[in-house]
């Protein structure tokens, strides 16, 4: 079977590395679901399966150690097992067309998994009854918005990724009169007011609510039930001089205001928008429960769509196990706040949604032909043998790889 | 007596099972099964008074059996009836299970007169009442997966307690207001209203039906409502006069009165909701006759025919055990399916039913591997899983009713009926493989009996039955990420059951791959098909427990021990297999690996 001397090619083929593969995913998924009491769901996605390493802090240091392979790497060493395999030790016959299928639905879903990782969007649009709603907000990524107000009829915003602001360096953009310089950003923390916090330190802002509060970062959380509020300072300055460093946070409900040179601007970091090219009216969210009970029966939106190239007008019920999809994007029922007068719609945009379907399918006929082959020969031997001697064992003959794909046949 | 013994046992069951269906006599002159078909609306559903009394003890004292204190035996729909109107006596009943040594100190009870009772009367507890409201208003700030044992006790106390304290509002306020004689003087009626007040709220039944026919159940109201809606209108609802005659009947103990009026309410709702008195007699009926329990007794006697078979008379034992599965299996069928149209629901909708329907689907392959191999193995395995899942069904039964309504995000039919399905029938294959494979070591282990045909056999079952298992979790955890998709947005939200789901499909694509590798013959077959169990049970009920906080909620949960210890019964099983061949007591396969 395995030669003495270990060749890279074999290694790669092998069934035992498969076997290999398998148990460390099982150890992998079961270590991620014990951990998901600690970090949440979403933590845990990131920590063991949208990674190549599982990495571990070595106590009382900052020390990152690899402890485990990740969800990345073992998804890719298995397509590489299953292909080369495929490619050197398989030779198509119709008595393994079944392996053939599922190995190849197989190999699609790995990847699909992988694109849905990089590609998925979450979103979430909330909406008051009679309120209409042209974006929706990411649950994760922050933007800072700067806004001029000084037009009556519109507003023009720059939007700049929170991501940006983490890297301090200044932007500068054509719209904008000013150069915005970010002080500091906190990924989470915590906002008080200055006058119930004797003798904090005093903060940079010098402009705007800022002043009186002091905020101090706390470390992020993954935990499903607690929400980050990123928070950082800004300094805005013009080519004669600053025009001041605001205090910026997800947790302030209002945007700052200010005025430059006769103009008027918001400034405010906000859940980051994706703007959509319709809009959704709320005209109705219902609640049903039990009668006499208070486990809930449904939950339903009914909305009013109209796209913006008036080719789309119409009411359309979202309602649990029932969402919509437009515009590349579905829109699923996921709770709803403000005593039933606020509607919370997840959107999610995912190109690759269609791929499990396609490798399920692949997966579960190839199945079903193999097994199927299994089971025809199985009954073909019992009919054919004589009564009284019982068709050879399974397993008590040679097993092998040879065997990979039917069972020992008499 | 050889011969025929499979038709005298499959006779003797026969005849039982048919007394579990005959109508029950009443015990005293009351006719308690026709109050006992009497709807009412509780939990979101019509259901029939005796579901409200059976679910009523099961979940306040953990069995539906009850005595009074005189020894006396007090059937459900008895202790109902007095809950409801001679409180006084119900108070006396030894109702409430309370098994934390630190909650008994609560109330002074647990040492001296009353040392080894684990079950206690209200009237027992009443003097403790405000130190247990005290504890539990500790205890209720605490996150419920943070709570120590005995403050999980002291909650779950305090909400049976509410519970039976509340049931006394259902039809009559626990004092002793005269409701009958009220209803033909409106200057009495009126003086009731703090009372009908009180019942309005506290009642958790809704016993009065709409006074014309009407499919809506939100008109179905409370006695106390229906009463507050008679002080403002005018008339009176039948079905509260009814009641009112019941509850005069019961309190002066006259059979005739109570007869007739349960008798003329019955005719009187049948004519107005016909199929709804139908399904809450039939209900009732299906209460009584409790299939479940009758098929738990028959899988044990199969079992044991089964294994006494393997050294004696195998053909003919082999034989009966076969069809005592096979009724046992006709018997959980028919429970099933009559649970299916009660509800109106696929057969799995929660934890109860799921543990049902895995021994059901175990039994159904293990039938068919029985018709092929006639070897009294598959009967041996089938019967153990069958009896094993009835018993996780009963202790899950003690939550309550076991016909829940669906939460809005799993209200789908489609997809109870496909995912669902498919997803438990392959949990059972699963197990199916791994009750196979211990029959196979603890056969060759312990006993003389595991010759060549028989393993082999058992080999091909095993193998076979992974295969079968592969393919069904695999479509079940895949219909369930399409479900995840259409509901929710994402395919595979790496949710624990879902990663518990994977996990089985993994494993069982472990075991092929390792058999097609040849990295394992039949023993270590066998012993990746035992540590199938552990997993499939971890993915069944583990994956739950750690919901609600594994580090916290564990130690002294019964549920937790209960997987804690199968899962070292498992590891134990797969250690005697490691024995060396030449060891075991079915010598004979040495050569064989």
């Amino acid at each position: 079977m395995a030669s003495p001397r270990p060749n890279p090619l074999a290694l790669f083929t092998s069934l035992r590395l498969t076997v290999a593969l398998l148990l460390l995913s099982i150890v992998l998924i079961f270590a991620a679901t014990l951990d998901q009491v600690h970090l949440g769901v979403w933590g845990v996605q990131q920590k063991y399966f949208r990674s190549f390493f599982v990495f571990s802090q070595i106590p009382g240091t900052g020390f990152l150690f690899p402890v485990f392979p990740g969800g990345y790497l073992l998804g890719a060493v298995l397509i590489v097992n299953l292909v080369a395999a495929h490619f050197y030790r398989f030779r198509f016959s119709w008595r393994k067309s079944g392996i053939w299928l599922t190995h190849i639905g197989l190999i699609l879903l790995l990847v699909g998994e992988g694109l849905s990782g990089i590609l998925q969007q979450d979103h979430q649009m909330r909406i008051d009854v009679g309120q209409s709603r042209r974006y929706s907000e990411s649950f994760r990524e922050t933007e800072l918005a700067v806004t001029e107000t000084t037009h009556p009829g519109y507003d023009e915003v720059v939007a700049i990724p929170a991501a940006l602001l983490t890297e301090g360096r200044s932007i500068q953009h054509p719209m904008l009169p000013f150069l915005v310089k970010p002080v500091a950003y906190y990924p989470n923390a915590t906002l008080r007011m200055r006058s119930q916090t004797p003798g904090a330190p005093p903060g940079p802002a010098t402009a705007g609510e800022g002043t009186d509060i002091v905020a101090t970062p706390i470390p992020e959380t993954t935990k499903p039930d607690e929400s980050n509020w990123p928070t950082g300072y800004v300094e805005l300055a013009g080519p004669e001089g600053p025009v001041g460093t605001f205090l910026v946070s997800t947790m302030m409900d209002q945007s700052e205001a200010f005025a430059y040179q006769g103009r008027t601007w918001r400034i405010a970091l906000r859940a980051k928008r994706d703007y959509l090219p319709f809009s959704i009216t709320l005209l109705k969210f219902t609640h049903d429960i039990y009668p006499g009970t208070d486990i809930p029966r449904d939950f339903a939106s009914t909305i009013r769509l109209r796209s913006d190239d008036g080719r789309d007008d119409r009411q359309v019920r979202i309602f649990m196990n029932n969402p919509l999809r437009f515009g590349g994007r579905a829109f699923y029922q996921a709770g709803y706040a403000n005593n039933d007068r606020t509607t919370v719609l997840q959107v999610v945009r995912n190109p690759s949604w269609r791929i499990p379907y396609v490798s399920c399918a692949l997966i579960v006929l190839g199945l079903i032909v193999q097994f199927g082959i299994h089971l025809l020969a199985f009954f073909r031997r019992r009919l054919g043998a004589p009564a009284g001697v019982r068709a050879p064992a399974v397993g008590s003959g040679g097993s092998g790889p040879d065997l990979a794909s039917c069972p020992p046949s008499p | 007596m050889k011969r025929f013994s499979a038709l005298v046992a499959l006779l003797l069951a026969l005849v039982w099972v048919g007394t579990t269906l005959a109508p029950r006599g009443n015990p005293g002159a009351f006719d308690l099964a026709a109050f006992g078909r009497l709807p009412v609306l509780a939990d979101g559903r019509i259901k029939p008074m005796d579901t409200i009394a059976r679910s009523g003890l099961l979940m306040l004292q953990g069995r539906q059996r009850l005595a009074a204190s005189d020894g006396r035996a007090v059937l459900p729909e008895e202790w109902l009836l007095d809950v409801f109107f001679r409180p006084e006596e119900a108070d006396g009943y030894r109702i409430f299970r309370i098994d934390n040594a630190e909650v008994l100190s609560l109330f002074g009870l647990g040492a001296g007169e009353s040392a080894g009772q684990v079950r206690f009367s209200f009237a027992q507890l009443q003097s403790g009442l405000p130190e247990l409201d005290r504890q539990s208003e500790l205890a209720g700030p605490v996150d419920a997966a943070a709570r120590t044992a005995f403050q999980r006790a002291v909650v779950e106390l305090r909400e049976h307690l509410e519970y039976y304290s509340r049931l006394k509002y259902s039809l009559q306020t626990p004092d002793k207001f005269d409701l009958l004689a009220a209803l033909g003087d409106p200057g009495r009626l009126a003086a009731g209203r703090p009372g009908f007040e009180a019942m309005g709220t506290f009642s958790p039944l809704r016993a009065i039906p709409p006074p014309a026919p009407s499919a809506r159940i939100d008109e179905w109201q409370s006695m106390g409502q229906s009463l507050l809606a008679t002080l403002a209108r005018g008339p009176v609802n039948p079905a509260a006069r009814s009641y009112a005659e019941l509850a005069r009947a019961w309190r002066d103990g006259r059979p005739d009165a109570f007869n007739s009026a349960a008798g003329a309410y019955q005719a009187e709702l049948s004519s107005r909701f016909a199929p709804l008195a139908r399904r809450c007699s039939f209900e009732a009926l299906f209460n009584r006759a409790e299939p479940f329990y009758t098929s738990l007794v028959l899988y044990v006697a199969a079992f044991l025919l089964a294994v006494v078979s393997w050294l004696k008379w195998p053909a003919e034992l082999g034989r009966a055990a076969f069809r005592l599965m096979a009724l046992a299996f006709l018997v959980a069928t028919a429970g099933i399916v009559a649970r299916m149209w009660l509800e109106g629901r696929p057969p799995v909708t929660n934890l109860y039913s799921s543990a049902l329907f895995i021994g059901w689907g175990s039994v159904a392959l293990c039938l068919v591997l029985e018709r092929i191999n006639r070897n009294a193995v598959a009967s041996s395995a089938g019967s153990l899983i069958g009896f094993g899942t009835l018993v996780i069904a009963h202790n899950l039964s003690l939550s309550g009713d076991t016909l829940e309504m669906m939460r809005a995000v799993l209200d789908s039919n489609f997809w109870l009926s496909t995912h669902v399905v498919t997803v438990t029938t392959g949990y059972a294959s699963t197990f199916l493989a791994g009750f196979l494979a211990i029959i196979y070591i603890v056969r060759g282990v312990f006993t003389r009996t595991l010759d060549r045909p028989i393993a082999d056999s058992l080999a091909r079952m095993v193998y076979g039955i992974v295969c079968f298992a592969t393919l069904f979790s695999f479509v079940g955890t895949v219909l369930g990420g399409i479900w995840a998709d259409q509901s929710w947005g994402r395919f595979w939200g790496w949710d624990p059951k879902e990663n518990g789901a994977l996990i089985i499909v993994l494993w069982n694509a472990v075991i092929l791959h390792c058999r097609w590798a040849g990295l394992v013959r039949q023993r270590g077959l066998m012993c990746l098909a035992v540590f199938g169990n552990i997993v499939t049970a971890w993915s069944w009920f583990g994956t739950n427990m750690l919901g609600v906080g594994l580090h916290s909620y564990g130690f002294t949960n019964a549920a937790f021990q209960g997987l804690v210890a199968f899962v070292a019964l498992q590891l134990a099983v797969i250690g005697l297999a490691a024995i060396p061949r030449a060891k075991w007591r079915s010598a004979a396969l040495a050569g064989a690996a």
